[in-house]
């Protein structure tokens, strides 16, 4: 019976045994969503499993960063969204009245492709969720230093810039830029992490950084991640499902898709015969 | 020789060319260019220059008097900065104070930056972050159009309107004072602010929104927590340009502000202004004299006003350019 891989290990990771693992932190039943008339995804009912990190890949346009937004319901930003179907996250549908977006968002953070610091210091970047979300004012200046500090350290960030907190978090490299926008999700104690493309915008040097980050965050936090890269998709996740054309096409272990694909379209994909 | 020269290059390209009128339009359209650019810099040196020049005498001196008695005048340059006193015209002792003029000018802008301000700043968050679609387009047609309506008709505005809705609602007397030409003011610079800083909204990236959004703000943290932050070079930007147009305002503020020397206690004193004065004298200034002199000397004073809040605006401005680059 295998645990959790060694992080040294560079062959594909094996997942814990799914028996094991009754809990699902992301559960969508027959959700279709349109854009204005297009309709973006159809009758998607998949079930992400907590603690792991699951891979959304496909072609361009497969609606894999569509499925992604609707987890924190930050698709809606746009209006001309329609959606039906459910989402449950933690077990509670998010569509459902007595649902704050703002606690929903809280324990679903989210990464984006660009790495968006906001044009303020290293410091008020980590504490800023903090501060929305009214966790800031009861601590003290060294509580709010030690938050900062745990926050920095566990993406590995905290030796590079801790003398230089005050200045702007813009001024950091991409990596460095991505690493802080994972920390400052950190202080919230999210219990999903989404990430669209998050080392799309990377050199080699610090995609292998960064999806070291990501793997140090499986076991506490649910990621979901959406890549264009399949080597990314082969080495970093746990499991993938595979989209096309807004339709869930294959959901199994990372492992099991790569090497034994279970449709023709899925096997096309991964080789780069199609997309 | 290794290369050819630029200039044997050049002339080597230009034989071979058949069509030698392109290659003439060419530098003729370049050099209009160019002249476009520097006309520019040469306007504004060419006014700055005679207004300086005008004004030069008041300071080095005017021959007064008749042929027999002829004597030097100077301006008492203390007495123009400190005195509350503005009697040009005053048969035994002409005194040119600029004090009461200055507060005039710096208590109307002040009251105005009040007002629009927040109205300003408030309006550009709405266009750019909470209308949609048509009103969006409409609004921002309806700001520009309020930008359009000429400076006198503010002032018709202040005159018929405000003040007696001043004189009513305050029981003053009148209703020409600070406050009538300070709202009046407000409203003229509201546009400026209105569309500099949407702009400046407008352009901070939409990633800083999602990012602040993705973490459970809502729409009014996401202006003054990710927004603000964001943008505060260009809507500091817009706030100095709102500045620059209420000191340079002329029309309105003649009419709206009583237009007596004095040197205000209270929002509902009347008060003159600087360019008022200007605009209202001027035409009667003996030419030559020591009146007509003073007044573009108030010129420069304004001048050395809007230059130092044009350059603070610019340097602002450019200080987000060099931050972009970092």
């Amino acid at each position: 019976m295998s645990t959790v891989a060694p992080q040294y290990v560079s062959t594909p990771f094996t997942a814990p045994e799914p028996e094991f693992i009754q809990d699902y932190s992301i559960r969508t039943n027959d959700l279709n969503l349109w854009y204005g008339d297009f309709q973006a995804l159809m009758d998607v009912s998949v079930k992400i499993k907590k603690g792991i990190i699951t891979g959304l890949i496909g072609p361009s346009g497969c609606g894999k960063t569509t499925l992604l937004r609707c987890f924190n319901r930050i698709n809606e930003r746009y209006g001309n969204v329609t959606t039906t179907g459910d989402i449950e996250i933690l077990d509670k549908n998010i569509y459902d009245s007595d649902v704050s977006v703002r606690q929903l968002r809280r324990s679903v953070g989210m990464v984006f492709q660009r790495p968006n610091p906001l044009p303020i210091s290293i410091y008020d970047n980590v504490l800023f969720g903090m501060g929305i979300h009214d966790a800031y004012k009861p601590l003290s200046k060294s509580e709010r230093n030690d938050v900062v500090e745990e926050a920095l350290r566990e993406v590995d960030l905290w030796n590079t810039v801790k003398d230089r907190l005050k200045s702007r978090a813009t001024t950091l490299t991409l990596e460095q830029q991505q690493k802080l926008c994972i920390a400052r999700l950190l202080p919230l104690k999210p219990d999903i992490i989404l990430m669209d493309e998050p080392c799309s915008a990377l050199d080699a040097e610090g995609i292998e950084k960064v999806e070291n980050l990501i793997e140090s965050l499986r076991d506490e936090y649910t990621v979901v991640i959406v890549t264009h890269n399949m080597a990314q998709a082969r080495r970093a996740t746990d499991e993938c499902i595979f989209m096309l054309l807004g339709e869930i096409i294959e959901h199994s272990k990372t492992s099991e898709m790569f090497l034994n694909p279970q449709h023709e379209k899925t096997e096309m994909y991964i080789q780069g015969r199609y997309g | 020789m290794p290369e050819a020269s630029p200039a044997t290059e050049k002339r080597f390209s230009l034989r071979r060319s058949v069509q030698k009128v392109v290659d003439f339009t060419e530098p003729a359209i370049v050099g209009l260019i160019h002249l476009c650019g520097w006309s520019a810099i040469i306007f504004v040196m060419a006014i700055f220059f005679f207004v300086f020049k005008e004004s030069l005498p008041a300071i080095t001196g005017i021959e007064e008097g008749d042929a027999v008695h002829a004597e030097v005048v100077k301006l008492d340059l203390v007495e123009f900065a400190t005195s509350p006193k503005w009697i040009p015209e005053s048969a035994k002792r002409p005194t040119f104070g600029i004090l009461a003029l200055m507060v005039g000018t710096l208590s109307v802008t002040v009251l105005s930056m009040l007002i629009a301000v927040p109205l300003g700043l408030g309006a550009a968050v709405y266009v750019s972050e909470f209308s949609k679609g048509k009103s969006r387009e409409i609004l921002k047609v309806l700001i520009e159009l309020l930008a359009a309506i000429p400076s006198v008709v503010w002032g018709f505005i202040g005159l018929v309107i405000l003040n007696p809705m001043i004189v009513e609602v305050t029981g003053e007397p009148v209703g020409l004072n600070i406050l009538n030409a300070g709202i009046v003011l407000a409203l003229m610079s509201v546009p400026i602010i209105v569309s500099v800083s949407e702009d400046a909204l407008r352009a901070v990236p939409d990633s800083y929104r999602e990012a602040g959004m993705a973490l459970g703000a809502n729409r009014w943290e996401m202006v003054y927590k990710v927004l603000f932050p964001a943008a505060k070079h260009g809507l500091l930007a817009a706030v100095l340009l709102g500045i620059g147009r209420g000191i340079g305002e002329t029309m309105a503020v003649l009419m709206c502000t009583g237009h007596s020397v004095n040197m205000p206690t209270s929002i509902f004193d009347p008060v003159r202004t600087l360019t008022a004065t200007i605009a209202a004298e001027l035409g009667e200034a003996v030419r030559g004299d020591m009146h007509y002199h003073t007044l573009f000397l108030i010129g420069v004073v304004l001048f050395a006003f809007a230059f130092v809040i044009n350059l603070t605006a610019d340097l602002i401005v450019k200080g987000i350019k060099v931050q972009g680059n970092e």
